[in-house]
């Protein structure tokens, strides 16, 4: 381990353990949490990690208290976290929307498994993407990014932290229990090669005139954390810039459509995927997380049968990669979704399908990995070669 | 004719935002009367002004969050207390006082009250308990006392209230008192001596709700609860804490005092390596 306390290197670990250890190299310094299976590793490698980093863990007392605390701890300027899954990321639904109206960043990793409700517990879903996105009442844009293995939730955990701060958002790391429990390697750079964004500071002089929440071009407000003298007021009644509540439909419109705005102004910066064999491409396969392992199998599969498919992963799920799926849309005569769940980001799809192709889904309710055959099965259907 | 003088400006403005007011409070209402004993305590306290902070839920006690001028933190129903939690453990060298009512911190949030008390972290929390949700116009609530008339307990109130100093002993806390806005310097007291009290304190103060709770249980306005609390307070300090519970209405004393003054370890985050 490094003095900066970043276990640089090169690992064998599962997704929860490099989420953990991805907190500590973005300088993450609280979780706070409520054990919650397939995501309480995260936990338990963080109640080891965060005491010799100089970092909280703190085990409260239910998933409403965790991701209050970490608001709080974002408040006064620290890097805060929290892990859970489906019910617990249920309970925290309440407090994502004060930690868009407060503009608190924070991370919030959710280990997806079978759902609803208690569901199955230990086995993988996919089925809390919507709730992800309009799970909080409101209207609200956050970012949402889903990993397909454990060295990119180890990245997309530092990239989220970047990102909460940069735009003053909760940021959702949407993994799935494959990708949580799944072993592989894990690279660790080298402390100075971890990309650190920090948030936009107050750095006027503290007193009447400052604005808490007075944003700047970028529509994002210079950050000032408490004890910094600034007697900052927070809350999450619709407030002017001053912070000081306002019961106004005009202001109520001018607040939230600036939180909107912040998001999608920037939504190019926040978008990313990847993609493969599209470059003569006539169907596509979209999938995200664990499920798309199987997709590039399936595609792959399918050229060796002389069908041209390529595959586009969502590594952001919110935003919707647009300009990558902009990009190929036109090229493909048919769209696959596949996904563990029966049918969320299919309909993201098929309302930016605004022609007659066809757009088809790969669904299962949950419980196991999405496998490469039923998505070929599709791909061959949609092809003509069933 | 004398001379007369006026002030420049009120010792308390620095603490208050003048900004803000008039406040919402109805007439009547002692909230604005525990917030000044608060204001009081900051203004007197050794404490820099600038790591003085307070976080409330929301519910009418749950505004003052929002008249303090100091950084203030106006959260979500029922979870001040773990946004409090997150603050001071970010920050040790910030005094964090939770400021919210009875039905925000022992209803929506009684388990982070208890939890609080049990982790016995270093926060001081005030309660106003004015036995009813005012805000939302005089519902039943936790403190409620049994058979008292409310709009969601028109027949009079099936539930039995909690003794919330029984309560926040049983679950840990340091330091536990109660008082009643009529007390204002024992309230004040109680701050400053919470504010120096390592581990959870806990301050219960009564007061008046006319247009919520007195007008259907025939305390007409604020003037007459707090006549009532001048005439039934007794010092309850030799009292079981089970004795402690409270009716307004029962020919019975209201107790108060300091109940709870001990010195359990408070809650330390584990800490291994070199400071971040």
């Amino acid at each position: 381990m490094s003095e900066t306390g970043i276990l640089t290197g090169s690992h064998f670990m599962n997704g929860d353990h490099a989420c953990a250890e991805g907190a500590i190299a973005a300088g993450c310094r609280l979780f706070g949490g409520y054990p919650i299976t397939p995501s309480t590793e995260v936990a338990e490698r963080l109640a080891r990690r965060l005491p010799q980093v100089g970092g909280v863990f703190i085990q409260m007392e239910d998933e409403m208290a965790s991701i209050a605390a970490v608001l709080g701890a974002s408040a006064a300027g620290s890097r805060a976290m929290t892990a859970t899954s489906g019910p617990g990321f249920s309970l925290m639904m309440e407090n994502l929307g004060l930690a868009i109206m407060m503009e608190l960043p924070c991370l919030i990793v959710n280990i997806q498994r079978g759902s609803p409700s208690t569901g199955l517990p230990t086995l993988p879903g996919q089925s809390d993407i919507m709730q992800a996105r309009w799970g909080s009442h409101g209207d609200y844009r956050l970012a949402a990014y889903s990993p397909w293995s454990p060295q990119e939730i180890f990245d997309l955990t530092i990239h989220g932290f970047n990102v909460a701060d940069r735009y003053r958002i909760p940021v959702l790391l949407m993994a799935d229990e494959v990708v949580g429990h799944m072993v592989e390697r894990v690279v660790i750079p080298e402390a100075a090669e971890i990309p650190f964004w920090d948030r936009k500071r107050a750095n006027g002089k503290a007193g009447e005139t400052f604005h808490p929440f007075e944003p700047g071009e970028d529509l994002v407000p210079p950050f000032a954390h408490a004890g910094e003298g600034y007697r900052v007021h927070f809350t999450g009644l619709t407030h002017d810039t001053r912070g000081y509540p306002d019961m106004s439909a005009e202001m109520h419109q001018q607040l939230v459509r600036r939180l909107v705005d912040k998001v999608e102004r920037n939504s190019a910066k926040l978008e990313m995927s990847d993609d493969y064999e599209v470059e003569d491409a006539n169907i596509l396969v979209l999938s995200y997380g664990s499920t798309a392992r199987s997709a590039r199998r399936a595609v792959r599969e399918a050229r060796e049968l002389g069908i041209k498919a390529g595959a586009l992963r969502l590594i952001s799920i919110w935003p919707f990669p647009e300009q990558a799926f902009n990009a190929l849309a036109d090229q493909m005569d048919a769209f696959i979704v596949a996904e563990v769940n029966l049918g969320q980001m299919i309909t993201e799809v098929e309302r930016r399908v605004r022609t007659s192709k066809p757009v088809s889904g790969v669904h299962h309710a949950g419980g196991a990995m999405l496998p490469p055959g039923p998505i070929l099965e599709e791909i061959k259907r949609v092809a003509g070669h069933a | 004719m004398r001379d007369v003088v006026f002030a420049e400006a009120h010792p308390l403005d620095r603490i208050i935002r003048s900004d803000r007011m008039p406040h919402i409070w109805c007439p009547g209402c002692g909230i604005g009367i525990a917030m000044r004993c608060y204001a009081h305590a900051i203004l007197n306290s050794e404490i820099e002004e600038q790591n003085q902070v307070v976080v409330s839920g929301i519910g009418c006690s749950g505004r003052v969050a929002g008249y303090m001028n100091i950084d203030s933190y106006h959260t979500t129903h029922g979870r001040a207390i773990p946004f409090a939690v997150g603050l001071k453990l970010s920050n040790p060298a910030l005094n964090v006082t939770v400021f919210s009512g009875d039905g925000d911190l022992a209803a929506i949030g009684g388990n982070h009250l208890i939890h609080g008390a049990r982790r016995n972290l270093d926060l001081t929390v005030i309660c106003t308990n004015n036995f009813n949700y005012g805000m939302t116009g005089g519902q039943s609530g936790p403190t409620t006392p049994y058979n008292a008339r409310t709009t969601t307990s028109p027949y009079g109130s099936p539930e039995l209230p909690f003794n919330l100093v029984d309560l926040l002993a049983a679950a840990g806390a340091n330091f536990v008192s109660r008082w009643t806005v009529l007390h204002v310097r024992q309230v004040i007291d109680d701050i400053l001596y919470a504010f120096g009290k390592p581990g959870f304190s806990f301050i219960e103060i009564l007061s008046p709700c006319p247009v919520g709770f007195g007008k259907s249980n025939n305390f007409e306005t604020g003037i007459e609860e707090m006549r009532l609390y001048r005439e039934r307070c007794e010092m309850g300090e030799h009292m079981p804490l089970s004795e402690l519970g409270i009716d307004l209405r029962a020919e019975r004393p209201i107790y108060i005092g300091r109940f709870i003054d001990r010195n359990a370890p408070p809650f330390k985050p584990v800490h291994l390596g070199p400071a971040a």
